[in-house]
């Protein structure tokens, strides 16, 4: 037995770990590192060597906490974060209403499959078009909406352009996709239940919402379980919809804190700004990873 | 990780398309049917007289094209980008990444033929782009409605208020807008700014040496709030792009659009140019001179670019006559080369004849202001134009954005 | 199965089921619909403001043909498929890797490496964009296919180590043993079990991130800038600029853009749908 032999199981996890893990620690592991780095600096995204004059850096410069002492007393920082917990709050809704969905569309006949399929399609539609799709049906003059209104004799609410509508507005499009998304996640749940569970419960007289709530619920626990993630991560990041339907106004009022980033790093120019909008969203977002690691080892311990 | 390296170069190599001597790259954001027609019919005159440069166009949506730049002009820069005149090119000169092209003005003559704009074009006595075209703003508006109700245009600001009443009275919306993307809010302030205040005010604000809350702002608002109040803009105009904004005025429910020239195509192709009619913005405040926002549309060469001698023949190529007439024509702007033939199109006659008589020609608010307050201004200026009684707030966060920008 | 079979209730109750289950689906469907119609209009239709009544004439090939030759909406196309095909395929070939590795093989920091797929995958992307933008410029793939593909492999490395690691950890582990018994290499046992016994989650995968890729916006907005690169969510988006009141010219370039993903999962749903199930939701 050569060396490579004998050992092969204590080189094997490099090797086939080496590419994958490589690319993940240059393209993501290594930018978080970086833009929390970023977050202490003043910087314009220009060149970082360029000097003045005096031989200090041009465009980029050590502030310390600076960005995030401005950051608090940004009352558009405070706008972005309430929104961005009300995607958070609202969007958990998604995972009733998929799941509802999805027992609904739990039937097994003839054509069934291609029905359920067409369900599935909102979630392979690009957001742009989503986006347009739903900014059109909100539309006060010529969308669906204000069709509806003014055929009811009332005045249509312009829902994009009020600042007390416009958030929830985009969060209602978000909810077509993502339930699309949550009812995929439960129907291959609910394909995958104990039967005789089921049988056992209907022979104790279980039916309907208590078969629901003490037998299938349970064994669905591990699609909640990624259907809350997905859909806390989604309204996390949720951009593009924002991106698309209301470029983050009126006046600012539908920014979320990754919308508020992108501007500020993009349009502003103000890449330290725009990190520690980043970082702070990063360390939100943690609590959620930390809590989903925590679950994951707590079910591999388990099942040990 | 040195392997991983070769291994991008290599397909780096294999990715990119290799450009040969005599390839031109322009990065160009004429994007939009007449403006991507306009500037072929350039770049095809100038490969006629050019033959062995080949042009190679990329084009990018305008609006994506303002955030594209920046990672170009650093990251892969072409040989010619187009941009725009005043505190947005000057930016970038800052930064060292638009090369000096004095020598282009000098040799194509452009210091006398275009001596209009290189005021413009100009940082501290030297050339760093050449303009292409310029256009007029102004009012936008419905003869036939007009004609049908007996209304004339507006010689001044209370004419004007009695038009919009009229208009308001018999049913027709007086201004159309779509604000959703802000800028044309910009219009008005700055139109309401010039007649009231003047253009040396204007500078200074934009410059950020003016306060948001100075007293002299006062009267800009409160004439503002006089065509606000009423109902003269459109209803929910937040929600349209400007854009969206054209539909009213075209199905003739609206009557007049404070808007620029490269509106007119749009017109055209809805078949409604006939019934249309322009007019300058009227005087406010006696004895403010006319001043006029005319935003010009520049040519530079970056300083990373490769082919720096065909790129200057490009820039040089705008001192030909009748390319630049085309260009200018076709996209419906004004040509700064003095040479080219005058305008044949009633709306650039119009904007030639009041640009040339104006007493000073600002940029635009959010080309003549730094990026950041410019976003922050026109926020505030949305949000006044659909809540007016938070005048005092509005105007408290501009002036706060301020003295953090410009650091007071 | 729960909900009960709809064919054990009466017929009442059937005929009520299907009749719902139509008018949900129209309902669910209701904005593609429109924009389906929309997408044969006439512009004169749209300057009326005629959205939703049946179209008074049809425009099909019309506003078809504009989307492709004035939009050149083909050549984006292409771009798309060129930075997807690649990416999906070495995310697969890479994560299969990780996957069978931390599924497989005892080491300490195994939980750690997983972990981190894990987390990597979860944080808003938005926060790589200033360093990965300055990491690819300075790669000197700013604006090549490669850039975008190597970035998306990497990022989307993540998530499907996750998934296929907890598939290939279902399997039955007897087998790898007796293939060591036999002598084979942990290289063979990846290529000759793992790899064929894994391939329904990796269809489904393959469906998955094709869709995710297909549709990214805010990479390319932040990597790719010519006509040459330009996916078609970039296309689309100037396609919008450039046509922004003409909704039946956006509508074909949305219907166009949309289709490749909806084709994949139509052809692939029978693997999509039993990858998901082995895959993901056992995790």
């Amino acid at each position: 037995m050569t060396f490579w032999q004998r050992n092969q199981l204590r080189i094997a996890p490099f090797y086939f770990l080496a590419p994958g893990l490589m690319l993940f620690l240059i393209y993501v592991i290594y930018p978080i590192i970086d833009s929390i780095w970023v977050s202490f600096h003043e910087w314009n995204g220009m060149s970082k060597d360029l000097l003045k004059a005096d031989g200090t850096p041009k465009n980029w410069k050590w502030v310390g906490f600076g960005n995030y002492i401005d950051l608090f007393q940004d009352e558009d920082f405070y706008v972005a974060f309430f929104n961005n917990v009300r995607w958070l709050i609202l969007s958990l809704l998604v995972i009733p209403l998929g799941l509802a969905l999805a027992l609904f569309l739990n039937q097994d006949f003839k054509g069934m499959r291609y029905i359920k399929s067409l369900f599935y399609f909102p979630f392979v539609i690009n957001l742009v078009v989503v986006g347009l799709i739903f900014a059109w049906f909100y539309n006060p003059k010529y969308g669906l909406l204000g069709q509806a209104f003014s055929g009811l004799g009332l005045k249509p609410i312009p829902i994009l352009s009020d600042e007390l509508y416009a958030t929830y507005g985009i969060i209602f499009a978000s909810f077509w996709p993502s339930i699309a998304y949550t009812m995929i996640i439960y129907i291959t749940g609910l394909t995958g239940i104990n039967r005789e569970m089921i049988e056992a419960g209907r022979i104790d007289g279980a039916s309907g919402f208590k078969m629901l709530w003490h037998i299938i619920l349970p064994q669905l626990k591990p699609a909640t379980l990624i259907a809350v993630v997905v859909t806390i991560v989604g309204a996390l990041r949720s951009f593009d919809l924002i991106a698309i339907m209301t470029a983050g106004g009126p006046w600012g009022s539908t920014k979320v804190l990754a919308y508020k980033m992108y501007e500020e790093a993009l349009f502003n120019f103000r890449m330290g700004y725009g990190a520690a909008v980043a970082t702070i969203l990063f360390l939100l977002m943690d609590i959620y990873i930390a809590y989903f690691l925590y679950n994951l080892f707590k079910n591999e311990r388990g099942a040990k | 990780m040195r392997i991983l390296k070769y291994l991008i170069i290599l397909s780096t190599i294999f990715a990119s398309s290799i450009s040969s001597a005599g390839t031109l790259v322009v990065n160009s954001n004429q994007s939009g049917e007449s403006s991507e027609a306009a500037f072929n019919a350039y770049v095809a005159a100038f490969e006629a007289a050019h033959p062995d440069i080949d042009v190679q166009v990329n084009l990018t949506e305008h609006e994506a094209y303002k955030t594209a730049i920046r990672n170009f002009l650093v990251a892969e820069a072409p040989d010619v980008a187009i941009w725009f005149a005043g505190n947005r090119m000057k930016f970038f000169v800052d930064q060292g990444l638009f090369m000096d092209v004095s020598d282009v003005w000098a040799d194509a003559d452009l210091n006398n033929i275009m001596s209009s704009s290189k005021a413009s074009l100009s940082v501290e006595g030297k050339q760093y782009g050449v303009p292409w075209g310029y256009y007029q703003w102004g009012v936008y508006y419905r003869k036939d409605i007009f004609d049908n109700l007996g209304l004339n245009v507006p010689k001044d600001w209370a004419e004007f208020k009695w038009v919009c009443a009229m208009l308001k009275k018999n049913g027709i919306t007086p201004i159309t807008i779509g604000t959703k993307y802000l800028w044309t809010a910009a219009g008005w302030f700055d139109y309401l700014n010039l007649r009231i205040n003047g253009y040396a005010f204007h500078m200074g604000l934009t410059a950020g040496k003016i306060s948001y809350e100075d007293s002299r702002l006062d009267a800009v608002f409160d004439a503002w709030r006089e065509l606000i109040e009423p109902g003269y803009f459109l209803e929910d105009h937040a929600t349209y792009s400007w854009q969206e904004a054209q539909a009213p005025q075209i199905n003739g429910e609206a009557a007049m659009y404070l808007i620029g020239n490269f509106y007119v195509p749009t017109l055209e192709s809805a078949g409604v140019v006939d019934k249309m009619d322009f007019f300058q913005f009227p005087p406010i405040k006696p004895g403010v001179g006319m001043y006029e926002d005319a935003p010009t549309d520049t040519m530079h060469i970056p300083s990373g670019a490769k082919n720096v001698v065909d790129a200057k023949k490009f820039l040089a190529f705008m001192s030909d006559p009748s390319a630049a007439t085309n260009w200018a024509k076709m996209g419906g702007m004004l040509s700064p080369n003095s040479l080219a033939d005058a305008p044949t199109d009633r709306f650039q006659q119009m904007g030639f004849a009041m640009l040339n008589a104006a007493d000073g020609l600002a940029q635009f608010y959010d080309r003549d202001a730094n990026p950041d307050m410019a976003k922050a201004g026109m926020e505030g200026f949305q949000e006044f134009m659909v809540k007016p009684d938070r005048e005092a707030k509005v105007r408290a966060r501009m002036e706060k954005e301020r003295r953090r920008i410009y650091g007071e | 199965m729960f909900p009960t079979p709809i064919q054990k209730a009466s017929l009442k109750i059937n005929i009520t089921y299907k009749v719902l289950l139509i008018i949900t689906l129209v309902l669910w469907l209701l904005p593609l619909i429109a924009v389906m119609m929309t997408s044969v209009r006439t512009s004169g239709d749209i300057l009326k403001g005629n959205y939703w009544t049946v179209p008074t004439e049809f425009a099909l090939i019309e506003n078809y043909g504009t989307v492709f030759k004035l939009g050149n909406l083909a050549r984006y196309f292409f771009n798309s498929l060129v930075i997807t095909l690649p990416t999906v395929l070495g995310t697969i070939v890479l994560s299969s890797m990780t996957g069978y590795t931390l599924a497989v093989h005892r080491f300490k920091l195994n939980f750690l490496v997983f972990a981190m797929f894990i987390a990597g995958n979860f944080i808003p992307f938005q926060i790589l964009m200033i360093p990965v933008r300055h990491l690819t410029i300075n790669l000197g793939m700013y604006d090549t296919y490669w850039g975008l593909i190597v970035f998306h492999i990497a990022f989307q490395t993540g998530f499907c180590t996750f998934f296929l690691r907890n598939f290939i950890k279902e399997l039955p582990f007897e087998l790898i043993e007796s293939a060591r018994a036999d002598g084979a290499t942990e290289w063979t046992i990846y290529r000759k079990i793992i790899i064929p016994l894994t391939l329904p989650a990796i269809a489904a995968l393959a469906v998955l991130e094709f869709t995710f890729i297909w549709n990214d916006y805010f990479w390319c907005l932040i990597l790719s800038q010519s006509e040459g690169t330009k996916p078609i969510t970039l296309g689309l988006q100037t396609l919008q600029g450039q046509w922004m009141s003409s909704w039946n010219i956006v509508s074909a370039g949305s219907v166009v853009a949309a289709l490749p993903p909806v084709i994949m999962f139509f052809t692939m749903q029978k693997h999509f749908i039993q990858g998901l199930t082995f895959g993901a939701v056992k995790g």
